[in-house]
C-alpha cells in the first residue's frame, strides 16, 4: 500500500452511532484510545443521526437510505472529508447500502434529494466518500507489521475466536472492495481482525462460525432463539479452543453477553469463554491499561483472565 | 424426512454424549434434513442433485435460490462439507472429538437458524425478523 493511500486513512470522519453512546459505550472508549495510541485522527461527524438501523429499514427502506446518506453528506459536504469509518457493523452496513442503492436506484436518489432539500442541506452523492469499517481503519492506516512495532505488551498467545458477524460481510454486492484479490478483505473467510490480532500476538482458533446469525434480529420478539443460537457460537469457540470471543460489532457483542448469561439462566448451559471488543485487545497490546478501554464496562468478565495473563 | 424439533433433539443428544468421526455420515444427513424442510416449505422438491460432491451444497443452492437472505447459512453449510471431509479422511486424527463435536454445532446452528426463518418464512430482505413489522404497517 503506498503512502498516499495509508495516509488517506489517518484521518478520518467519525461515525460512532447511536449504540456506542449507550451499550456498546466499552467500544466507542477504546476505539477513540487505539487510535489516539496509533496517532490516527478521528474526527466525528457534526451534528450525525441515527443511520436507521433495523427499526427504519424493515418500515422504509429508502428513508433508511436517506439517513445514512445524511451522514455522509455531513461528512463530504460540511466537514470536507473523505473517508467515513463506522465501527459499528449495523452503520457500516447501513452506509454502505445507501452507498449502494444511490448509485444503482433512481428513485432511491430522487427520495434523498427531496428529503435533503426539505432538510436543507446538500444531498449525498454515491461516490463523495469511502466508507469504511475500524477493522479496515488500522489494516489500512497501520497495518500489521506497523502494529507489530508499536506492541508493548503482546496479547501473549491469548486463544482467540475472531467473530465477525452477518453484516460486516452481507450481502456481498454492497461491499465491492472486498473479495477483490490479495490484500482485500474476503466475504466468505474474513480475517482482517485474525490479521490484526495475530500481529497484536494473539493465538486465533479455527473457528467457523465466525460469521454465523447470532439472532440478533429475534432478540426482543424470539429471545429463546436468539439465546440458543447465541450459546452454540459460544460452545464452537470453546470447543475451538478459545479463551476470548473478539467481537467488531456493538450489537453482536451485547447479543454474546447478554444471551451468554441467559443460556445459563434459561437452559442451564454454562459457558466460560470471556467477549471483548477487538480494539480493547488491541488496546492493550499497545500498553493501555484495562480502564482506559472500558474493560469494566463489559458485562463479561475478563478481568481475572486477563490478569492471569499479565495482560492487566 | 424427520421434523426440526426431532432433528434438535437428535442434535443434542449427540452433542451430550461424545460425538466421533463415525457420526460424521448421521450429521450430514442431518444437516440435508434440515435443508429438505426448508425447501418443502418454499414448496419445492428437493433436490436429489450433488454439488461438489455434497448433496447439503445443492440443497442450499436450491433454497437460496430467489432468496438471497437464504446464503446467511451458505458458510455453515460449507463448513459442514468441511468437517465432513476432516473426519472421513483422517478417522483417526487426534483431533477426531473435537471436530465430530464442531460439526455437531455446526449442524445445530442450521437447525437453528432454518426454524427461525421458518418461523418467520418470507420475512425481509435481510432482517428475518422484518415481516411483522411490515405487515403491521402495511
Amino acid at each position: 500500500m503506498s503512502d498516499d493511500k495509508t495516509d488517506k486513512y489517518r484521518r478520518v470522519a467519525y461515525y460512532p452511532g447511536c449504540a456506542l453512546e449507550g451499550t456498546g459505550h466499552a467500544y466507542n472508549r477504546s476505539t477513540r484510545q487505539v487510535g489516539k495510541a496509533l496517532g490516527l485522527d478521528l474526527v466525528e461527524v457534526s451534528d450525525w443521526n441515527c443511520c436507521g438501523a433495523m427499526e427504519v429499514k424493515n418500515i422504509d427502506p429508502k428513508i433508511q437510505t436517506y439517513l445514512s446518506s445524511r451522514v455522509m453528506s455531513i461528512a463530504a459536504n460540511r466537514m470536507g472529508m473523505d473517508v467515513v469509518m463506522a465501527p459499528c457493523n449495523g452503520c457500516y452496513h447501513n452506509l454502505k447500502k445507501a452507498e449502494y442503492d444511490l448509485a444503482h436506484d433512481p428513485a432511491s436518489a430522487e427520495v434523498v434529494g427531496r428529503l435533503s432539500a426539505k432538510a436543507g442541506h446538500d444531498a449525498y452523492r454515491a461516490g463523495q466518500v469511502e466508507t469504511i469499517h475500524a477493522l479496515d481503519w488500522i489494516k489500512a492506516a497501520i497495518g500489521e507489521e506497523g502494529l507489530r512495532q508499536r506492541v508493548r505488551n503482546g496479547l501473549k498467545g491469548l486463544r482467540v475466536a475472531n467473530y465477525y458477524g452477518c453484516m460486516y460481510t452481507r450481502p456481498r454486492h454492497i461491499f465491492p472492495e472486498k473479495d477483490a484479490g490479495p490484500g482485500s478483505e474476503s466475504t466468505f473467510e474474513p480475517h482482517f481482525m485474525d490479521d490484526l490480532l495475530a500481529a497484536a500476538g494473539a493465538l486465533n482458533v479455527e473457528f467457523p462460525l465466525k460469521t454465523a446469525c447470532c439472532g440478533g434480529a429475534h432478540t426482543l420478539s424470539d429471545s429463546d432463539t436468539s439465546t440458543k443460537l447465541v450459546l452454540n457460537i459460544l460452545r464452537a469457540a470453546e470447543t475451538a479452543g478459545a479463551e476470548v470471543i473478539a467481537t467488531e460489532c456493538p450489537t453482536c457483542h451485547s447479543g454474546l453477553e447478554m444471551h451468554q448469561i441467559r443460556a445459563d439462566r434459561k437452559f442451564g448451559h454454562k459457558t466460560q469463554v470471556k467477549i471483548i471488543y477487538f480494539t480493547q485487545l488491541l488496546g492493550l497490546a499497545l500498553g493501555l491499561t484495562a480502564r482506559q478501554l472500558g474493560l469494566h464496562e463489559n458485562v463479561s468478565d475478563s478481568l481475572e483472565l486477563l490478569a492471569a495473563k499479565g495482560l492487566t | 424426512m424427520r421434523a426440526l424439533p426431532d432433528i434438535e433433539r437428535r442434535l443434542a443428544q449427540l452433542l451430550d454424549g461424545s460425538p466421533c468421526a463415525a457420526d460424521a455420515g448421521e450429521l450430514l444427513l442431518l444437516a440435508e434434513e434440515v435443508l429438505e424442510q426448508w425447501v418443502c416449505a418454499c414448496g419445492e422438491v428437493p433436490t436429489a442433485e450433488h454439488h461438489e460432491g455434497f448433496r447439503l451444497l445443492a440443497l442450499h443452492r436450491q433454497g437460496a435460490r430467489g432468496r438471497p437472505s437464504f446464503n446467511a447459512c451458505r458458510e455453515s453449510c460449507r463448513e459442514l462439507a468441511y468437517h465432513y471431509n476432516l473426519l472421513t479422511l483422517q478417522v483417526q486424527h487426534a483431533d477426531a472429538g473435537a471436530r465430530a463435536r464442531m460439526m455437531g454445532l455446526l449442524a445445530n446452528h442450521l437447525c437453528l437458524f432454518v426454524a427461525g426463518k421458518l418461523q418467520a418464512e418470507g420475512l425481509g430482505e435481510f432482517c428475518c425478523a422484518s415481516r411483522p413489522l411490515r405487515a403491521g404497517a402495511g
